[in-house]
């Protein structure tokens, strides 16, 4: 591995001058082993008043059931699945850097995965608790487990996708967590051989014994590749079977077969968008701009350009198919989405879906920060939207125009919703200051082939191809952590 | 110097790390292991560490997984419980393709990262068998036996001319921890 130089056309992955292993540890455990500064208490504030309100507001709901919503006899499934879909989505982009870009050899994966699994996890319990709450009597959840009963035994609906999405959601939710843990342990060993006292004994407890001998470290690459290997289908499985919920009803603009690639699109897209709004900030506040470059950034963004781009399609081969169909009711469905009562969500998810993220075609805005941390923001608030527009739209006007109705959220149902975000938070927070966020082994990995200061070397010793070289420096007029000052020649 | 258990050759780059595995391994000097910050490619053919049957053991746990789905549904839905949908049949497979593919995902994960805790001795609370400190940080450790090879002045030769930074004589197998 380390013999070989990567390929001077490549960016580099890690930059700066002088870059160490032992440089490499201290700068990600930097947050890990001081005392957290002031943007973290301030952020870590706000986070938990959110997280207290959806405590309330979820507390709310079981005592007095899901009368304290806003749902209705047409309406009902609204901001509850919508939120659902949304943190289910999100957790998507974990999954697929640490997966799917493990099994594409994209080394940029190393220096984002972690933080990315992370948000999955803390995506994925915001989803699950969604789940519970909207089952109205929470306490009975485990009837959806097919558990030996007192009645008969009456087993669960196999046929049905409600159950099929339990077993997807619980079996992502602890494979992802078992990537991460075991990805997690040579990170929690160094933590562990530089801490002293108590903070030692814990992480001694965490590490499981690791000591990063040949066979363990063989064995964990082993490991790690066939989870990846796995965990690529469950990815698409997931949200696939999500879909499947409305795919496999009868409902005019649920009813339809383009949902589970367009779902699976569309988690990717608001995935990423969710990566990069937390990683824009936690590499500036956390000083990992060696670590999470441009060139990440960037890539990112290529993604949400790509993934946004066949939600677009899809959108509109929906409505193509609605009127190819010649049926009265899904072409009636269509029509309400976009001029009815909702047509401002409609557009709003047009908007912040389809035609903002082209902006993203524009090098100088895909690789500008602020601008990038706005359109990721943008696009999360289209995807809520779209989910939003799927339930509501499609279920507010119903086969008799007497039950026809709207849907109004109550304080309990913006309450449930903010303060996810606060529990996302809090738990991202927390997670900054008590693991890496950057998988340390994983980027040493890359010092030696894929770093600027490798680079560097490779055209100071001058045997490389005089246009490769101007070509590769010109590609580092975009990183914002490149000092061009040092490159003389030329 | 009789009481010495382990000779650490301690490097910071893992390229040079390889070549002192490879000057000890010309001189006949057994390695007892080698600890690193990161995963060192090829090492494992150099120290003779065989190859991974985990995948193996991954592909029969999620094995297990798919029949044990499909036979719990084959249960519930034809011996136990059979209901009648519309006369459909009882055992609808393609309605458990994605329960039983996720049962099959859910017991070769568990099953293979169960395999690997239990062959590498990893466990919550086990305590630490570390050599040298920074073996987790910047530092890649050669481990020789010194009771074993007994010529500890070659070996010092060794590791110090293939760049190691520093030699250490450790009385103690792993270094006191707590």
């Amino acid at each position: 591995m380390s013999g070989h130089n990567e390929s001077i056309l490549r960016e580099p992955l890690i930059t700066g001058k002088d870059i160490t292993y032992a440089q490499i540890t201290d700068d990600i455990l930097l947050p890990v082993e001081n005392k957290p500064n002031k943007a973290w208490w301030i952020g870590f504030i706000i986070a938990l008043c959110g997280a207290t309100l959806w405590v309330v507001a979820v507390s709310y709901t079981f005592w007095f059931g899901i009368g304290s919503w806003g749902l209705n006899k047409t309406v009902g499934w609204a901001w509850d699945i919508t939120g659902f879909v949304w943190w289910v989505g999100i957790g998507h982009a974990g999954t697929l850097i640490s997966a799917v870009l493990l099994l594409f050899r994209q080394n940029w994966r190393n220096s984002i995965n972690r933080s990315a699994e992370a948000m999955t996890i803390f995506a994925v319990i915001c989803a699950a608790t969604y789940v519970v709450s909207h089952m109205g009597r929470p306490w009975l959840a485990y009837w959806v487990l097919p558990l030996p009963n007192q009645f008969g035994s009456l087993w669960v609906n196999f046929n049905s996708p409600l159950v099929w999405d339990m077993f997807a959601i619980s079996t992502y939710f602890s494979v992802s967590l078992l990537f991460w843990y075991t990805g997690l342990l040579p990170d929690i060993a160094t933590i562990r051989d530089r801490a002293v006292g108590m903070r030692k004994r814990i992480y001694t407890i965490f590490s499981f014994g690791w000591t990063g001998n040949v066979k363990t470290w063989q064995r964990f690459e082993a490991v790690s590749l066939i989870l990846a290997g796995i965990s690529t289908p469950l990815v698409l499985s997931v949200h696939t079977i999500v879909s499947m919920d409305f795919a496999t009803s009868v409902i005019p603009g649920w009813h339809t077969t383009i949902f589970p690639p367009y779902f699976v699109a569309g988690a990717i897209f608001s995935g990423f968008a969710m990566v990069l709004t937390l990683l824009l900030v936690a590499r500036k506040v956390l000083g990992l701009e060696n670590y999470i470059t441009m060139f990440h950034i960037e890539s990112m963004n290529k993604i949400i350009i790509l993934t946004g781009s066949i939600v677009g399609v899809a959108y509109l081969t929906e409505f193509f198919i609605a009127w190819y169909s010649g049926s009265e009711y899904e072409q009636y469905a269509f029509i309400n989405r976009s001029t009815g009562p909702y047509w401002w969500a409609y557009w709003m998810m047009m908007t912040c879906n389809v035609i903002s993220p082209q902006l993203l075609w524009f090098k100088k805005i895909r690789t500008n920060i602020a601008a990038t941390w706005i359109l990721s923001i943008v696009v999360n608030i289209g995807m809520w939207f779209e989910r939003f527009v799927i339930i509501v739209t499609s279920l507010h006007r119903d086969y008799l125009p007497s039950s026809w109705a709207m849907f109004y959220p109550t304080w309990v149902d913006v309450s449930v919703f903010v303060g996810s975000i606060g529990l996302f938070f809090t738990l991202f927070l927390l997670f900054l200051r008590v693991l890496p966020s950057i998988a340390i082994a994983e980027v040493k990995l890359l010092l030696k082939t894929a770093s600027e200061q490798s680079k560097k070397k490779l055209i100071d010793e001058g045997h490389l191809d005089k246009e490769q070289v101007d070509d590769y420096l010109e590609s580092l007029n975009k990183f914002d952590s490149v000092n061009k000052a040092d490159y003389t020649i030329k | 110097m009789s009481n010495i258990k382990y000779i650490l050759g301690s490097f910071g780059d893992p390229d040079e790390m390889m070549h002192g595995i490879e000057k000890l391994q010309e001189n006949n000097i057994k390695i007892h292991d080698v600890y690193t910050p990161m995963p060192i490619h090829g090492i494992e053919a150099k120290l003779g560490v065989k190859r991974s049957r985990l995948d193996i053991a991954a592909f029969f746990f999620g094995i297990t997984g798919t029949l044990t789905m499909l036979t719990g549904v084959y249960l519930a839905t034809v011996v136990d419980w059979p209901i009648n949908i519309g006369g459909k049949t009882h055992f609808a497979l393609p309605d458990f393709i994605p329960i039983t593919f996720e049962l099959t995902i859910l017991f070769c994960a568990f099953g293979l990262v169960g395999s690997y805790y239990a062959s590498t001795h990893l466990f919550p609370g086990r305590a630490p068998r570390v050599m040298d400190i920074r073996a987790t940080n910047d530092r890649f450790i050669i481990a020789i036996d010194a009771k074993a090879n007994a010529d500890h002045a070659k070996i010092d030769e060794l590791l110090t001319g293939a760049g190691a930074l520093e030699v250490k004589y450790n009385e103690r197998k792993y270094i006191s921890y707590e």
